[in-house]
């Protein structure tokens, strides 16, 4: 496991960051809002295509650069700083994943130079419900004589409501429940019998409902194997998972820098705040848990690339820590700042709505530590 | 049985695998018994006697501190050597030669403060666990606020005279010799307190154990009435104490958090998810039935993985150059957290089996696991307690400023 980076990842890291503060401030996320965008920023998508962040798992063989989930991880985090709506999750983590596992040669060689591009955008759709279960999928995928009639409805997919291609998990055998009988199916999002439902979200990036009546899908877009698309889903998942905590663990480090620069600057009775011993052991603790969710991250991210065998423990792990780790410093920055961090003018809100969103999406903590109490045998 | 430590590290690899393999004995590559833990000193038993004998071979090769001068006894390794030698050890699963507060606390402050003669006096002693050392610092009346100290140190010319009390000094009733804290001057707090070392077989100087609501005696209070101290024994110079005081408090910190806690339990307690399996039982999946102890205790295991991914992360990033920062402050508040906790759903998972005293009715692990567990409410008071450690990273980490 490797906890200092490389020249190469240190360098796109410090490129992320820069474009963050720069290129995609709060402000901007502000903007998008008040003008209605729900998330979507074709400008932005441009930009981010151009410095290359949407293929960093695609390989080079398909036009990608294939730094892997450290160098991605950076791009996660640096998004996370300014709570910046971008499709990077879903397209290029999420979705160049399940392709890169489990895409046929054929699927590989059309699909990932796009992504790698930032031409298209994926969304890779799995809950039903309104809690993370990935198993429980009930949407149906009937055989036919070409291929596959789908039939169901997916729930609050990030990014769908500007996706380009879907990549829906669908049953073609079994129940709900089970692992075996998920398969994968590529649908784009003009499909006859797909409806998209936009959602205007609490953080401002919006997402969608999608409902399938009788959508047809031809055999060779099935991704992975039918019945066992679970294998492919499952770790095309865990990488989420973990880039999502990366992405949380940025705004939770920039709500926290926010608050203790607050606390230096904020007088009352004559004191900075900062110096009253009660706020000071509140940040100390924050302090603490970022710097142990940091390293449950870096091993997370490390761990993919270097292909261990305990990647879901990891996993779980980085989401679970990093779910309760912004949960708790979004609500303290809130509480820190007093009555502007009630206030719509100031960040601290809009910190605290994205974090639920980052908690919630992929799992939060009581799924991933009921995940990981299994994956340890209790 | 001199060793020379060839400059290529495979080499070097290769030769350290060979002398271990001849020189740690068998029963020294099985895990630590609590009872055979070996502290060194005129009063050390060897209760097994291959851990004299390893503890012999390896203070010769001055590998009980594997980074200090050869010159006073150490190991003379380099960084890289240091960590060949770990690893070796690791693999083969030896016991630490010794525990010692001479190597993880004083040793290392004596190197830094010291003069030649007293490094020459005292380390290589420490090396080869010939002189048990113990810590005068904390008093009655100077416990977080430990630079109040009063214990009083007068100049008579050819010697110091002390007179005093210490209390919380670990196994002072067993050690050899004493570094020790003293107030040289009472007109100033900080600049008036000076590091003196003693014998504790010195005439006024006595130890009392006190008993614990664990039941056992690691501490005592220590008096010193007229106690005569030769003037070569002041380390560093007069009222210049203080400095090394800080300095040595780093190296309890680090230590206690690489490990070293009391009230862990020691060997045959089980993880208190398989004590949950046991008494409370699973369900039908498999899961611990009871699913609020079940999350509490994944929520433990959890910090304990971070808490261990944290230590690996700061050993790489000062490995790799880069500034660590305070992470001691950090890391000793986050191990006693995390020690606590795991004491707490021990016993809370052994239900009454865990709440035990001693004689028949109860198994052995359980006793150790309740004992263990009053023993561990010391962690977060034991070397800076865990609200000093906090102040400590809200100033020195943070930048916060003190309440004016």
């Amino acid at each position: 496991m490797s906890f200092v980076l490389s020249e190469d990842q240190q360098m796109l890291r410090d490129t992320a960051m820069a474009f963050a503060r720069d290129e995609m401030p709060v402000t901007h996320l502000r903007e998008l809002r008040d003008g209605g965008a729900n998330g979507v920023d074709a400008e932005m998508r441009g930009k981010l295509a151009e410095l290359g962040f949407f293929g960093v798992l695609v390989p080079e063989e398909h036009d990608g650069v294939g730094l892997g989930m450290v160098a991605m991880g950076q791009i996660m985090e640096a998004q996370g700083r300014t709570i910046a709506a971008t499709p990077l999750l879903q397209t290029a983590v999420i979705g160049a994943s399940v392709l890169i596992l489990g895409g046929s040669e054929a699927q590989k060689a059309e699909w990932l130079p796009k992504i790698a591009s930032g031409e298209v955008t994926v969304a890779v759709a799995v809950d039903e419900g309104t809690h993370h279960a990935p198993l429980n999928i009930a949407t149906e995928a009937e055989r036919n004589g070409q291929g596959y009639t789908l039939n169901g409805a997916k729930r609050y997919v990030t990014d769908g409501h500007h996706a380009d291609v879907f990549i829906i998990a669908a049953r073609t055998f079994g129940e709900a429940g089970q692992a075996h009988g998920i398969s994968l199916f590529l649908v784009p999002n003009d499909a006859t019998g797909l409806s998209v439902q936009a959602l205007n979200t609490v953080d401002s990036h919006g997402a969608a409902h999608l409902s399938l009546d009788d959508v047809a899908v031809s055999e060779d877009h099935v991704v992975g194997a039918v019945d066992a698309g679970w294998e492919v889903l499952e770790p095309a998942l865990d990488r989420g998972r973990i880039a999502l905590a990366a992405e949380a663990f940025g705004s939770a480090q920039a709500a926290f820098d926010m608050t203790l620069e607050y606390m230096q600057t904020r007088k009352q009775f004559g004191q900075l705040i900062g110096s009253f011993q009660s706020l000071q052991h509140r940040a100390a603790k924050m302090f603490t848990e970022l710097e142990l969710t940091r390293s449950c991250i870096a091993a997370a991210l490390s761990g993919v690339d270097e292909n261990r065998n305990d990647v879901a423990e990891l996993a779980s792990l980085a989401k679970a820590r990093a779910s309760d780790l912004i949960h708790l410093v979004s609500n303290e920055t809130v509480q820190f700042h007093g009555g502007i961090g009630m206030t719509d003018a100031h960040d601290s809100g809009l910190y605290m709505k994205r974090a639920r969103v980052q908690e919630a999406l992929l799992g939060g903590a009581s799924y991933h530590r009921d995940r990981y109490a299994k994956l340890n045998g209790f | 049985m001199a060793f020379d430590a060839p400059e290529d590290l495979d080499e070097f690899r290769t030769s350290v695998r060979d002398w271990l393999e001849e020189n740690c004995p068998p029963s020294m590559r099985t895990p630590m018994k609590d009872d055979e833990i070996v502290w060194g000193g005129k009063r050390e038993k060897f209760k097994n006697p291959e851990s004299k004998l390893w503890l012999e071979r390896m203070g010769d090769q001055g590998w009980t501190a594997p980074e200090w001068p050869a010159e006073y006894g150490g190991g003379g390794l380099n960084k890289a050597q240091a960590r060949v030698l770990q690893q070796e050890m690791r693999r083969i699963r030896a016991r630490p030669p010794l525990f010692s507060f001479g190597l993880w606390m004083f040793g290392p402050a004596l190197l830094e403060f010291g003069n030649e003669e007293q490094k020459k006096r005292f380390i290589p002693d420490i090396v080869k666990g010939k002189t048990r050392w113990c810590q005068g610092y904390s008093e009655p009346g100077a416990g977080s606020d430990l630079a109040g100290l009063q214990t009083k140190c007068e100049d008579k010319g050819d010697h110091w005279l002390i007179n005093g009390q210490k209390v919380w000094t670990s196994y002072a009733d067993q050690a050899d010799w004493i570094f020790c804290l003293v107030r040289t001057d009472k007109t100033v707090k900080h600049e008036g307190i000076s590091f003196l070392v003693f014998d504790m077989e010195t005439e006024g100087v006595e130890a009392r154990p006190i008993k614990l609501i664990s039941g056992s005696s690691p501490f005592c209070e220590t008096f010193f009435t007229d106690v005569k101290v030769p003037k070569d024994q002041l380390v560093g110079q007069l009222n210049a104490g203080w400095t090394i005081a800080k300095r040595l408090l780093q190296f309890e910190r680090s230590s206690i958090s690489a490990g070293g806690f009391g009230g862990t339990g020691g060997s045959g307690i089980l993880p208190p998810q398989e004590y949950a399996k046991q008494h409370v039982g699973v369900d039908e999946t498999g899961r611990v039935a009871d699913g609020d102890l079940r999350a509490r205790i994944t929520d433990h295991l959890m910090y304990a993985k971070a808490f261990g991914l944290t230590v690996q992360r700061s050993t790489e990033e000062a490995k790799a150059g880069q500034e660590v920062g305070h992470t001691a402050s950090i890391m000793k508040y986050a191990a006693a957290k995390m020690n606590q906790d795991k004491c707490e759903l021990l016993v809370e998972a052994l239900g009454t089996d865990g709440l035990g005293w001693d004689g028949d009715g109860f198994a052995e692990d359980a006793k150790k696991a309740t004992r263990g567990w009053l023993r561990s409410k010391g962690n977060s008071i034991e070397g800076g307690t865990s609200e000093i450690n906090l102040n400590v990273v809200a100033k020195r980490v943070l930048g916060l400023r003190e309440h004016q």
